[in-house]
């Protein structure tokens, strides 16, 4: 089964953060409060497809590019 | 004291809270990151101490003796940050003040302030600044916000589980803030207790180099020892060798740092974890609020959110032009009069047109202008205030990267519609330096509120006053053109530059999403007058004083030659009426003033693009600044002209003026729009220079920026006008 990332959820879904590809990003993203085991949920597509908006844990929303989404592993 | 703080976390409200009016601002010693700074009490008035809320400190409230003189303290207001490892500019600041004992504003304490509905990811930062061994009270705000998402937060729970003082606060409403002070006051006398231990201790983990380090440094928090080894690039009090010592020892020990703070930020969560459980108690689901997801839904759609994009600008717009034309015209009209008044009450003389040609001249200048800023700055801290600049940013991201930006751009290309300075100035949170020095180079493109006094006089001159489809101005439409030409220009212009200029860091963009909020008046107020304040007296002095140099420049010329010139038109027009003898003379002495010098010296230079030497005049003064331009205009014409016409505003003036070959008007289309077009592209603004300077530590991206923006705004200038006329 291949791994799937935030960037490849539908609008709505939720997904379990799971790991970080990138490390430099990772950091930033933990920070911020992007923790695995957190649940994560696509929200808002801005217009043309990027970039998306999610929230994490139910309450609070970051907004981030799809390629950056695309470092984020779920499950 | 220091107040430290996750961004949108109700730190600037507290700020505010506390220092009231008596707060400044001005710039961190040695860098330009914006310092605010203010005084409050520590101790209070005998009423306010009963306050019902039980203070959740372990002592009682009790009047000990305070450390600090005369109860003040001096509270700095730092940058929001996520974490104490900088991801900007701006954001360095902070370490770079909390790991040096011995800089000025080194804090006795630190309030920290949580949200409460976001406590996990507010507690991180806690637990680094704990980990500094900094004495710490913790103002727990935004507890409404968490309730109406079904969470409650306890307060004393949290205190015990952290061991620093908690305070309950609400710092929209100012409640609570009375026992802060008290457990501040706690923290300085050294009554409360502060926690032993590390939340996270580095020296678990690589115990050699941090024992090197606190030996090498003489230091003897570990956490701190870390800090020295992880940011000393951005430590000012560090010098070159002790710097590079430390790029020794990394070596040495084989440090990695990204892989150890991933490691050390997953390590605190997991210690926050239970601490978080115990504290906060969920009941039911939690979600955001459903207006806020109602919103965005409508506000980020791909049509609609760029149509209601579309529609604030225009608001933004049909406000700075047609609903602050009332006040301005009152204000024109009062500064007509007062001029007036002033010219007969004085004895005639030098001194009398000193007074009302040159300086109320020059005033009124400035003075027109005030209500379409205070509009306009009301306006953009609006859409700041309610969370809505955050979705302009997404929905524009993907727009602005086509041109080498960032979504994070638009605030600085929104905010250049004022002014360029602070635009430019808040540039600072585009973390990525490519992109923050390509918005740089592009912002004084946008249509500052310095380019509307002339955008306003010459579109009057030009443009039917008339009402399209019932209710938009055209006039107006014509003023939203202008600006759109700016913005076009300015995203061009980046396109161009980021072909040009190799980009070596790799893109970000990860932003937190506000929810939407209600703007706090009091804020928009604050933010509406600074900008007045700052614009009447900064550029009003500069104006001011162009106008009266310029008065000088107009009234006199080498040796005697405008008496010449006098008399010589004098027997010219003998047999005119004598008003025309008037007008002939005075225009003559002017043509052949110091001024009249200037303007005909670079004639050549701007005959091409329509212009005469009055205007070249008018060109050289607004170099400076380009509001002097209108200014220039007021005292040129009005030195030109009789008594009797002084009294006309500058508009109906420039109406007037012929063009002395042909007996046209002056200002035709072709002249208007070429000149409207000039001031849109050009760099005619010494501040924004000088900024840039700073900004970039160096004369070679404003000189850059200087030459291109003039020869875009000389061919485009030249282009209209040989198209129009």
């Amino acid at each position: 089964m291949s791994k799937r990332s935030v960037a490849d959820l539908k609008k709505g879904e939720r997904a379990i953060i799971k790991s970080f590809t990138d490390r430099p990003m990772s950091l930033k993203l933990l920070e911020m409060g992007c923790l695995p085991g957190s649940e994560i949920r696509l929200d808002a597509v801005a217009p043309f497809g990027d970039p998306i908006c999610v929230s994490i844990g139910g309450f609070y929303s970051l907004s981030l590019r799809l390629n950056e989404a695309a470092t984020i592993i779920v499950e | 004291m220091a107040l430290v703080g996750n961004p949108n976390c109700g730190k600037s409200s507290l700020f505010n809270q506390l220092t009231g009016l008596r707060q400044k601002t001005g710039n961190f010693p040695g860098v330009t990151v914006e310092r605010k700074f203010g005084t409050f009490r520590l101790s209070h008035a005998a009423a306010e101490v009963a306050v019902p809320e039980p203070v959740v400190v372990e002592t009682t409230p009790t009047e000990a003796p305070i450390s600090v003189s005369n109860n003040e303290a001096l509270l700095v207001d730092l940058p929001g940050i996520y974490s104490i490892y900088p991801k900007s500019y701006d954001e360095q600041v902070v370490m770079d003040i909390l790991a040096n004992p011995s800089h000025p504003d080194y804090p006795d304490a630190v309030i920290v302030v949580a949200d409460a509905s976001n406590l996990q990811r507010n507690l991180l930062l806690h637990s680094e600044l704990a980990d500094l061994g900094l004495p710490i009270v913790l103002a727990l705000n935004m507890l409404d916000i968490a309730s109406s998402m079904k969470l409650t937060v306890s307060a004393t729970q949290l205190a015990m589980q952290l061991g620093v003082p908690v305070v309950k606060i609400n710092a929209r409403t100012g409640e609570g803030k009375e026992n802060l002070k008290v457990a501040l006051r706690q923290v300085l006398n050294g009554d409360s207790v502060q926690p032993s231990g590390y939340f996270f201790d580095p020296s678990e983990a690589v115990p050699d180099l941090i024992e090197e380090v606190k030996q090498t440094y003489d230091l003897t928090n570990n956490y701190l020892a870390l800090q020295y080894v992880c940011q000393h690039d951005n430590f000012t009090f560090l010098d070159q060798p002790r710097r590079a010592r430390l790029d020794t020892l990394i070596e040495k020990y084989r440090f990695d740092e990204t892989e150890f703070l991933a490691d050390e930020t997953i390590a605190r969560y997991e210690r926050l974890k239970p601490i978080v459980a115990k504290v906060v108690k969920a009941e039911g689901k939690t979600e955001q609020p459903v207006w806020t997801r109602r919103l965005d839904r409508l506000l980020l759609h791909p049509i609609w959110g760029y149509a209601m994009f579309l529609l604030v600008l225009l608001v933004i717009f049909q406000a700075v032009f047609a609903w602050a034309e009332y006040p301005m015209n009152w204000l024109d009209a009062g500064m007509a009069q007062l001029i007036e008044w002033t010219k007969e009450v004085l004895p005639e003389g030098v001194l009398n047109d000193l007074l009302t040609d040159g300086l109320l001249a020059g005033i009124g200048g400035v003075v027109i202008f005030i209500p379409q800023i205070a509009f306009l700055f009301a306006l953009v801290s609006l859409l700041e205030e309610s969370g809505y600049m955050a979705r302009v940013m997404v929905i524009m991201d993907r727009l602005m990267r086509r041109f080498g930006l960032n979504g994070k751009s638009v605030v600085p290309l929104i905010s250049g519609v004022a002014c360029a300075v602070p635009a430019i100035m808040s540039t600072r949170s585009i973390n990525n330096r490519y992109e923050r020095l390509l918005t740089i180079l592009v912002t004084p493109l946008m249509s500052c509120s310095a380019r509307l006094p002339i955008y306003t006089i010459l579109i009057a001159l030009v443009v039917p006053d008339r009402t399209v489809l019932g209710f938009l101005n055209l006039a107006g439409l014509v003023l939203l053109g202008l600006y759109l030409l700016g913005l076009v220009g300015a995203l061009l212009s980046a396109w161009l530059f980021s072909t040009f200029i190799p980009r070596r860091e790799t893109s970000y963009f990860i932003l937190e999403m506000p929810t939407y909020k209600l703007p706090r008046w009091n804020h928009v107020g604050i933010m509406m007058f600074e900008s007045v304040k700052s614009f009447v007296l900064e550029a009003g002095k500069i104006i001011v004083a162009i106008s009266i140099v310029l008065w000088v420049l107009a009234s006199y010329g080498p040796g005697d030659k405008m008496e010449r010139a006098a008399e010589r038109a004098a027997v010219e027009h003998a047999a005119a009426s004598p008003q025309e003898k008037d007008a002939a003379i005075a225009s003559a002495q002017l043509e052949n003033s110091y001024a009249g010098h200037f303007g005909k010296f670079i004639e050549p230079a701007i005959r091409p693009l329509g212009y005469d030497w009055k205007i070249g005049i008018a060109l050289i003064s607004s170099f400076a600044a380009r509001e002097v331009f209108v200014g220039t205009m007021a005292t040129i014409y009005s030195i030109g002209r009789d008594a009797e016409e002084d009294v006309l505003t500058i508009k109906e003036k420039l109406r007037k003026e012929r063009n002395p070959d042909t007996g046209a008007p002056m200002y035709s289309t072709a002249v208007s729009f070429s000149l409207l077009i000039f001031y849109a592209f050009a760099m005619m603004c010494m501040s924004t220079l000088a900024v840039v300077q700073r900004e970039t530590n160096g004369w070679k991206w404003p000189l850059v920026q200087l030459a291109y923006m003039m020869t875009l705004a000389y061919v485009s200038a030249f282009v209209v006008y040989q198209l129009l006329s």
